[in-house]
């Protein structure tokens, strides 16, 4: 049965979720994808594997005006699907408000055509849910999910977007950076309030660097004013999926546990033996960060660990 | 202006929940509950628009058993005028919420709601978005930031890339994020005062809604426990470490 997938974009380019979600939705049949952007952002979501057509539409990215879009194709559709992001948050609740359908949301695994699996308490639960209803608002955590191949040349088709919000966008404040996205990152260093400062925070954004790593912090720090709010990493924060998570000065608050429960390996580096993140750590370093990190960087790049 | 809040009471965000052995649920019984984090911020924001002089009345609506009326008081006490609580023992979907709420806001007319961006028991953060779709009203979710001015709001959202402000024409609803505001802990005589404000209990059955579930819960079970590793005894070792690591990475 047929999925429409909302693309996610950044700045009107495709961002990498959007290959993940494919890559998800395509478990449950064939996929079109919508995306509310340019047509630069659509030509490069064709080549994604699994997409039998994109839709593109010139049209804002507020909630209002991109469920009028998606509810005049959702009639052909028995799944809705988006990320799991600030996008698609905003979006699909009210969706599925709108098509009177009880949502199912941050989805980690897919058990079957109606039956998925989400976590509930911060991560400290996982529930899975049989959603017999005739079709489907969803959405998934894209860390969840291994991206789609590329190669495909899915054709592509424009269509009108119908009204206008009544809300109306003034102003972006985007943080500038050339880091990789925190959600999707193979690799994460995150800090916590041990780091003291946003001059520590530098410290780890080397070691970062080093490794071509997505920076996070945890909610304290964030608070605290030593990293922004889009680095903060947990329950009310992004939550991640990498390959490796170095976590440095972090004690491990129930919250930010919750957004690394997707880590495959996770490495801490920590004045204090008993925090709760050296307990789940498989590698840990036990010392004063502002010693250890600056060594480490200097010998991961005397190791010519280049990514 | 008329605010109303939708406040939801779960088991308070400090306890480490239990997961029952028989996959039925979390525990809930004996456990510390309390008005959900994001919902109150939702309350300081509406007592801080009525301090500032831009909301003459704010009504604050919960939908639970019986005992929810402890998270009412606790908004009353922390400012809001009159509480209303829609009395059920169900477990409720965030689409049937949204539905009630719907009626609250056919019969009272506010001309903003404020809710807390998602309750920490489901994470679902969904309703404010629901009841935005069903009252055919703009939403602006998770705002860190409030601005009233000329009939319409000023709103910050926190949003992956960042921060964003938009406009909102009222009425209009907003849902909360952490760093809109510090809630405040209403002093004792502002909680015994609390008590003497009206406080209405009605039925769930009586809005005329649909109650009835369109997900059936299969099982909830605790994550794959985590155990502790290795610890390494030099940043030499560490690095050798994660150099391997990263060879393994770039091989798969």
């Amino acid at each position: 049965m047929a999925v429409l997938v909302l693309a996610e974009l950044d700045n009107g380019i495709l961002s990498p979720a959007t290959a993940r979600i494919v890559a998800a939705a395509a478990q449950l049949g064939p996929v079109d994808l919508l995306v509310p952007g340019p047509h630069a952002a659509a030509e490069a979501a064709a080549g994604i594997a699994g997409i039998a057509k994109v839709m593109v539409s010139d049209t804002d990215l507020l909630a209002e005006s991109l469920v009028a879009l998606v509810s005049t194709l959702a009639v052909r559709y028995r799944y809705l699907v988006s990320s799991a992001s600030t996008l698609g948050k905003d979006v699909m609740p009210r969706l599925a408000g709108t098509l009177d359908i009880q949502p199912v949301t941050d989805i980690v695994a897919i058990e079957g055509e109606n039956r998925f699996t989400r976590p509930i308490y911060a991560g400290n639960a996982l529930e899975t849910v049989i959603d017999n209803q005739a079709r489907h608002v969803l959405t998934f955590r894209a860390s969840a999910f291994r991206p789609a191949a590329s190669g495909n040349a899915a054709p592509i088709e424009t269509i009108d977007s119908p009204t206008a919000s009544a809300a109306r966008f003034i102003a972006a404040h985007r943080s500038e950076s050339d880091v990789p996205d925190l959600a999707t990152a193979q690799i994460v260093v995150g800090g916590g309030v041990a780091v003291g400062s946003t001059e520590g925070f530098q410290l780890i954004e080397k070691l970062g660097k080093t490794l071509g790593a997505a920076i996070g912090a945890t909610r304290a720090a964030v608070d605290a004013g030593f990293a922004p709010n889009d680095w903060q990493i947990g329950q009310t924060g992004k939550i991640i999926a990498p390959d490796l998570y170095i976590a440095i000065g972090i004690s491990g608050a129930l919250q930010h546990l919750a957004g690394i429960q997707g880590a495959r390996k996770i490495i801490a580096i920590n004045a204090d033996a008993e925090a709760p993140l050296v307990k789940i750590a498989d590698l840990a370093l036990i010392g004063d960060l502002f010693e250890i990190v600056p060594q480490l960087t200097a010998e991961l790049e005397r190791l010519g660990v280049k990514r | 202006m008329k605010i109303l809040v939708a406040v939801k009471r779960v088991v308070d965000h400090n306890v480490r929940i239990r997961v029952r052995p028989d996959g039925s649920g979390v525990e809930t019984n004996g456990v510390r509950m309390s008005m959900n984090p994001f919902c109150k911020h939702a309350v300081e924001a509406a007592v801080q628009l009525a301090e500032a002089g831009q909301a003459s009345e704010i009504v604050v609506v919960s939908i639970g058993p019986k005992a929810a009326n402890d998270v009412i008081l606790t908004a009353l006490a922390m400012g809001a005028h009159r509480g209303l609580l829609i009395e059920t023992d169900d477990n409720l979907e965030t689409l049937a919420i949204a539905k009630l709420l719907a009626r609250v806001v056919a019969e009272e007319q506010p001309d903003l709601v404020l809710l807390g961006k998602q309750a920490v028991d489901d994470d679902s953060n969904h309703v404010g978005q629901m009841l935005a779709a069903l009252t055919d009203r703009p939403q602006a979710t998770f705002a860190s930031a409030i601005k009233l001015s000329g009939g319409a709001l000023e709103v910050t959202r926190e949003v992956d890339y960042g921060r964003e402000t938009l406009a909102l024409p009222l009425p209009a609803i907003v849902t909360a994020d952490l760093r809109l505001n510090n809630p405040r802990n209403a002093a004792l005589p502002m909680v015994m005062k609390a008590r003497a404000k009206p406080l209405a209990l009605r039925p769930a059955a009586e809005f005329g809604v649909d109650l009835a579930p369109r997900l059936r819960i299969e099982n909830i079970s605790p994550p794959p426990e985590r155990v502790a590793g290795q610890i390494v005894g030099s940043v030499a070792d560490l690095a050798a470490r994660i150099a391997a690591e990263i060879d393994a990475m770039e091989a798969s």
